[in-house]
């Protein structure tokens, strides 16, 4: 009996053995969304890691063939706004690295320090469909839908007492999903900064002492920048930031890195446009909320936005106009938006596609809402073309479904990242497995025997 | 009529009160014991204790005002109808009068005359969905200083308290349950304590009280807390519980005071001897517990705590009903089935903590999977509650990804009749059954879709919300002239729910 467990387990993994990236895989007979357009019985050739082509075409010959017939093909999603791969369980400090005290390490932390390609988050995001993630600093206000730790919150504890040492929470990384020991796509691609009621407590209370401290950091910065010398023999005033969040700000400050700005009250978000034009700095607006009041401004000013959609509650007073409408508001304006999972796309961040789904049923297009989980953070991100579309020379993040992929009762059928197919087996499905049988084993030996 | 049950320590008489009327009937008094089944004249004369010291003439201190909706009777008709009574009628009918359902069937089901007929071709009907698990009004939006009214977390044991006390009526996260289908709530207190206090039951009608809202029939709950979080709390007070064994140790030590406060009231209602008890509201409560008429609710995550809270209620004679954010459920499904223990869940929530490491999505579709089981899918929170529908669909394709053949027409009960059990009104609402409230939600598409919307939803036959009618789309106080009000944005044409 247990020879026959064994055997079966051996067979169930050769199966799920990934293939190697040098094969040529084809992927035939699906519906396939490219990100951009949908195309049916379509096929889409990977080789080398990256998609080679894709359309109405037959496979190429020796191409390995994977039957998708019935099946939806889509881009892999990317996670946005995540903290996948620095965050393991998010109650145990020493299993994460995504959020730093140091005040003389703001702006110049960088996560991708921490990252952990082993981390047991990612192949149950990658089993949502999620293969590229934007991995940010933990920052107060940001995370999208909420952070959930159970309702043993009481005043002055979880997520609403974060508060990050200074007005910077250090740099984004953006890394794929792929098995291995590298996951790390591009680090330092953005700052992030808490405004609206976060970004005040940081000041000092008011909203007005925000503004007023990020124009000074950002004075102090450029001052840096042109008198390094005198900075390097302390021929310069002294500066309130560290030498390494000064240089790690510089790009910030010349607008070569954008800044992903934390801010849901419109009346803030119009501040932060403002400021963002002052300062000649590329924005990236996170949450949003009330987003949908002055769409129009966040359009003109071609700044993207990074949004949960499902937040629809009053759940501070920067967010008093909150709607489920709010992502469709946004796109109808000319908004460049991208959708984020929830609770800050750890553990749920194979939850985004629902929320993609949601935003449709509240006048989303369904085209939009695919663009807003795979080439809008993409573009968003810089780096349009090279993940996030089926579409030649972009990565091969390929993800097959049992059905439309926004609706929860479609599975990941298989997952494809850099052209190589994933396992997906997670931990969360080895504890499934191993409990089927309701906690005992036939064998009379506990289920801790079992595998 | 409306009986309100009892929710006093000692089963000695039930309030009749007559519904909606301030006035008390006459009222059957029952006997606490065959051996009292004579009467009064058996037990000796004991002097009325004075107003509000005597729990059995205090059962029900805060009545319920709840008055139905205007209504109209009417059927449903041509809908696919998940009953959450194991069934799924394609073009079936459903038939509402006096706020109860009248009748359920296929298309042959006749139409009473002067029943309003709502076309339900290509939509969907399941019961009203409830939550139970709900912290609406208590942690309510906006969530600030001042309104985080959940958690008496100044001692481990504050059974005394009541949520209902802290509910505020005017929490924009009831209207928003209510767009996803909600029309029965459980609201409980928090989790910082190992006795949290009573939990309620609503109706989800707007209101300007507490009392508007209140199920008239529901039982209380009792809010326990297993694992980390009440020895954390007290633990870095420096105080016990600081451990699961400090746990522990709190809950028998308060259940050993209870079952010494109900002796004494038990026997001094026996022979009227000596002074009577003075009443205390924390054991008071317990003591319900004890005598089963207030139902145990208890947040543990671990398979291995669970195991020892079913210990500890057999020590003391009392039944756990319902196990919540039962994340490893699946771990000990089976005893739980075998116990008659409710298992409320999640199904995407896992590795916020420890104790949430082991959470799968699995777990509602294999406890489901038991004989006798009762599978409950919950939210915890004003945003998922909108969509415990969805919750429960990723739950059943997580299920079928395994193996297991669950059909929707019972992954239904997981929001529906079994979320009823758990709270202990299914005999009164959760599936679509001739007699029951008439607790209704008509949906746009398959609510195991994330496109279905709610169009309208009804509790007790009364219209309380309509998706494409502003006349009953309610707002609450707070909402008025806030920040975008009356606004929506705008969105492209076109597109939207199926």
């Amino acid at each position: 009996m247990r020879r026959l467990i064994i055997t079966a387990a051996l067979a169930a993994f050769a199966v799920a053995a990934p293939a190697v990236a040098q094969d040529t895989v084809a992927i035939t007979g699906g519906r396939v969304l490219t990100g951009t357009s949908i195309i049916e019985n379509g096929t889409v050739v990977m080789r080398g890691g990256r998609i080679v082509s894709v359309g109405a075409g037959g496979a190429p010959a020796g191409a390995r063939i994977v039957d998708a017939t019935g099946k939806t093909v889509s881009p892999g999603f990317v996670a946005v706004d995540s903290g996948l791969g620095v965050s393991e369980v998010s109650s145990v400090g020493g299993s994460d690295d995504q959020g730093n005290s140091a005040n003389t390490i703001s702006a110049s932390f960088d996560v991708s320090y921490g990252l952990d390609p082993w981390s047991f988050t990612l192949p149950v995001a990658r089993q949502g469909g999620i293969t590229r993630a934007i991995v940010v600093p933990s920052h107060p206000g940001g995370s999208g839908g909420h952070n959930h730790a159970d309702d043993s919150d009481f005043a002055g504890v979880g997520a609403a007492g974060l508060q990050s040492p200074g007005l910077f929470a250090g740099q984004a990384s953006i890394i794929h999903l792929g098995q291995g020991t590298d996951i790390l796509v591009k680090p330092r691609v953005a700052m992030v900064a808490p405004f609206g009621e976060a970004g005040a407590g940081v000041a000092g209370g008011a909203r007005g002492a925000t503004f007023t401290l990020f124009k000074e950091s950002l004075a102090e910065v450029r001052l840096y920048a042109r008198n390094k010398a005198a900075y390097d023999r302390a021929g310069l005033r002294d500066l309130s930031l560290s030498r390494a969040d000064l240089e790690a700000l510089i790009p910030v400050a010349e607008g070569r890195m954008p800044l992903i700005v934390t801010v849901d009250r419109a009346a803030d978000i119009l501040q932060v446009l403002r400021l963002g034009q002052e300062e000649g700095v590329r924005l990236i607006l996170d949450g949003a909320a009330e987003g949908w009041l002055v769409a129009d401004q966040i359009a003109a000013a071609n700044v993207p936005v990074l949004l949960n959609p499902v937040m629809n509650l009053p759940g501070s007073f920067e967010s008093r106009a909150a709607r489920m409408e709010n992502a469709a508001g946004l796109d109808a304006a000319g908004v460049i938006i991208a959708i984020k999972g929830n609770s800050g796309s750890i553990h749920r961040a194979k939850e985004t596609r629902y929320n993609a789904g949601n935003a449709v049923s509240h006048g989303l297009s369904y085209a939009s809402a695919i663009a807003a989980i795979t080439t809008n953070p993409a573009r968003i991100f810089g780096m349009a073309g090279d993940f996030g579309a089926l579409a030649p020379g972009a990565a091969g993040d390929v993800v097959i479904w049992s059905g439309d992929p926004l609706e929860p009762l479609s599975i990941a059928t298989a997952v494809f990242v850099n052209g190589v197919e994933q396992s997906m087996e997670t931990r969360q499905t080895l504890l499934a497995r191993r409990y089927m049988t309701g906690g005992t084993q036939a064998s009379g030996m506990p289920v801790a025997y079992g595998n | 009529m409306i009986f309100d049950r009892l929710r006093g320590p000692s089963p000695a008489v039930i309030a009749c009160v007559l519904a909606g009327a301030l006035s008390l009937s006459a009222c059957a008094t029952m006997p606490d014991s065959p051996d009292a089944a004579d009467g009064s004249d058996s037990k000796p004369e004991t002097a009325a204790l004075a107003t509000g010291l005597d729990p059995a003439s205090s059962l029900n201190p805060f009545p319920s005002t709840y008055q139905p909706l205007p209504r109209q009777n009417s059927a449903i008709v041509g809908a696919t109808v998940f009953t959450a009574a194991g069934t799924k009628i394609e073009n079936g009918v459903v038939v509402v009068t006096d706020g109860r359902i009248a009748a359920v069937g296929d298309a042959s089901t006749p139409v009473p005359g002067g029943h309003t007929v709502i076309d339900g071709r290509g939509r969907f009907v399941t019961p009203g969905i409830i939550d139970v698990h709900s912290h609406l009004g208590v942690y309510p939006s906006p969530g600030v200083q001042g309104m985080s009214d959940g958690n008496e977390a100044t001692s481990p044991n504050t059974a005394q308290v009541w949520a209902e006390h802290s509910i505020w009526p005017q929490d924009p996260g009831f209207n928003t349950a209510r767009a996803g289908g909600i029309t029965t709530l459980h609201i409980l207190p928090g989790s910082a304590n190992l006795f949290g206090g009573r939990g309620v039951t609503l109706r989800n009608i707007p209101s300007i009280t507490m009392q508007g809202m209140k199920m008239p029939d529901a039982p209380y709950g009792l809010k326990m807390a297993c694992g980390e979080n009440p020895s954390r709390v007290y633990g870095g007070r420096n105080q016990s519980p600081a451990t699961g064994m400090g746990n522990v140790a709190g809950y028998r030590a308060a259940f050993i005071a209870a079952r010494d406060y109900k002796a004494r009231w038990d026997k001094w209602r026996e022979d009227g001897e000596g002074s009577p008890p003075t009443r205390n509201l924390q054991n008071e409560t317990l003591a319900g517990v004890l005598d089963g008429s207030i139902l145990i609710q208890n947040h543990c995550y671990r398979a291995d705590e669970m195991a020892v809270m079913i210990d500890i209620a057999n020590e003391f004679g009392y039944k756990i009903r319902t196990f919540h954010h039962a994340i490893e459920a699946y771990k000990l499904a089976p005893t739980l089935a075998r116990e008659g223990i409710c298992a409320a869940m999640w199904t995407g929530w896992w590795g916020f903590k420890m104790e949430g490491l082991d959470g799968i999505e699995e777990n509602a579709a294999l406890v489901d999977a038991q004989q006798g089981s009762c599978a409950v899918i919950h939210s915890d929170d004003a945003e998922l509650t909108q969509r415990l529908n969805q919750e429960a669909a990723a739950g059943l394709a997580a299920g079928r990804r395994l193996g297991l053949n669950t059909r929707e027409e019972d992954a239904i009960d997981w929001i529906t009749i079994n979320a009823a059990r758990a709270i202990g009104i299914e005999d009164q609402t959760g599936s679509i059954e001739p007699g029951k409230r008439a607790d209704i939600v008509i949906w746009s598409a398959n609510p195991f879709s994330v496109y279905a919307r709610a169009d309208q939803v009804f509790v007790d036959g009364s219209l309380s919300y309509d998706r494409t009618n502003p006349a009953y789309q309610p707002t609450t106080d707070f909402e008025l002239g806030q920040p975008g009000f009356g606004r929506m944005p705008t969105v492209a044409a076109n597109t939207g729910a199926r």
